[in-house]
């Protein structure tokens, strides 16, 4: 149980996935100006990699390894990634209308965000994660990291709108500063785990 | 077709659309593996290579591939590339293949491929295509390396890994750890944001549409900003 909660832990604070592994930046900067949508974008990213990490766990151990495929990893994870969002989009809009709403928009997006993609290959390059649960565990514990980063940091571009800030250093350069700081406080976190 | 919109294609990616510090685009790279100037050359020349392929092969196809399925067509003929130079990489050049680790296969999502991807080798011949991911790839390069030498001079006291100040100051650890990336990258686009002001072009747009969200749709705004069709 113990490990777990490492896992866990270390997916949310000491390896998150925005601030210490750079995967996601994209989404990290552009959609974290208001607070809901960066709510809606990371439940829709840690839904996606929850349930990416449950199919390409098996896949790849049970059907690329035994066949001495491993090289194919990149091209066939991607390509589950991209079946799985249409899926998943396909199932949201016929059952849950009103969920669909909330993040259907962010959805067909997030084919091409490196944190999906990235989560999934860490799964196999993690030494601590030998079993399907444990891989469950760690997609978890990274798209709950990024919500946090998301949550956060969109709290303190908020505070950044009302500020007087030089010409040249307006819009992408402050941000970038502003999210140093705030990787620099999570770096606090570092030896918890 | 002169010769002067070749060479204007070639190196429209070195300054005024450098793909880092002026299109903002594949930042996750650049942040993550800037630890050190080796670093930023490995990564910049795997990408550029997996951008003259693609770039290549896109181009060949562009009448072939159906409108509708582009995206994910233009994905798988990313990753074929990409699978090619991991595979190289990790058999002639293991030192860089632990350096870079995860962000080798990571290259299939970065932004830039896909951007030219879709912005030129969809709208464009074959040569003009591979002059582009050429100028597109040395430009990228350029830009890592550059961020990788100021944060390995500051955090690590030496360039190339030769030692420059190590031995007279202590370094400061903290521009090679992740608060140095976002430090270094924020202060870089705010000095070409100020060069570019003086020779009077648009400062460098964040990637914050709301409709955006991700790399995919970076592509989808930049488009009507920066479209670069050569008339043939």
């Amino acid at each position: 149980m113990n490990e777990y909660i490492s896992i866990l832990l270390a997916g949310l604070l000491t390896e998150n996935m925005v601030l210490a592994k750079f995967l996601g930046i994209c989404s990290f900067l552009g959609v974290s100006k208001k607070i809901n949508t960066a709510f809606s974008m990371s439940v829709a990213v840690t839904l996606v990699m929850v349930i990416a990490s449950a199919v390409t766990y098996p896949v790849y151990s049970c059907l690329l390894v035994p066949y001495s495929l491993e090289y194919l990893q990149t091209v066939v994870f991607i390509l589950i990634i991209a079946a799985l969002v249409q899926l998943i989009e396909i199932v949201l809009r016929k059952f849950l209308p009103s969920v669909y709403k909330a993040f259907g928009i962010y959805l067909p997006l997030i084919t091409t965000n490196c944190a999906i993609l990235g989560i999934t290959i860490l799964n196999f390059t993690n030494q601590r994660i030998d079993c399907f649960a444990k891989a469950i565990v760690n997609a978890l514990g990274a798209g709950l990291g990024f919500m946090l980063a998301m949550l956060l940091f969109s709290g303190v571009r908020k505070k950044l709108e009302s500020c007087n800030i030089p010409k040249a250093l307006q819009g992408l350069p402050i941000t970038l500063i502003a999210a140093s700081i705030v990787s620099l406080s999570f770096m606090g976190f570092s030896g918890i785990v | 077709m002169s010769k002067q919109s070749c060479f204007s294609v070639l190196t429209a990616g070195l300054i005024k659309e450098n793909p880092v510090l002026r299109l903002v685009l594949g930042t996750c790279p650049v942040l993550a593996i800037t630890t050190s100037a080796i670093n930023g050359i490995g990564m910049g020349i795997a990408a550029t290579l997996v951008l003259i392929g693609s770039n290549l092969v896109i181009s060949l196809l562009r009448k072939l591939i159906p409108d509708k399925v582009r995206i994910p067509a233009y994905i798988t003929i990313i990753a074929g590339f990409v699978s090619i130079i991991q595979m190289l990489v990790k058999a002639y050049l293991p030192t860089i293949d632990a350096a870079l680790g995860i962000y080798l296969p990571l290259i299939v999502v970065n932004c830039i491929i896909l951007a030219r991807a879709e912005m030129f080798a969809s709208k464009n011949n074959v040569f003009l295509s591979v002059l582009d991911a050429i100028g597109m790839g040395i430009g990228f390069t350029a830009a890592l390396v550059l961020m990788g030498s100021v944060r390995e001079l500051i955090g690590a006291g030496t360039l190339f890994s030769l030692p420059v100040t190590s031995n007279v100051i202590d370094p400061m650890l903290v521009m090679i750890l992740p608060p140095g990336g976002f430090f270094v990258f924020g202060v870089l686009v705010a000095l070409s944001n100020k060069l570019s002001e003086k020779s009077g072009k648009k400062p460098a747009k964040t990637p914050d549409c709301a409709e955006c969200g991700s790399c995919d749709g970076c592509i989808n705004c930049k488009e009507s900003e920066s479209e670069v069709t050569v008339n043939e």
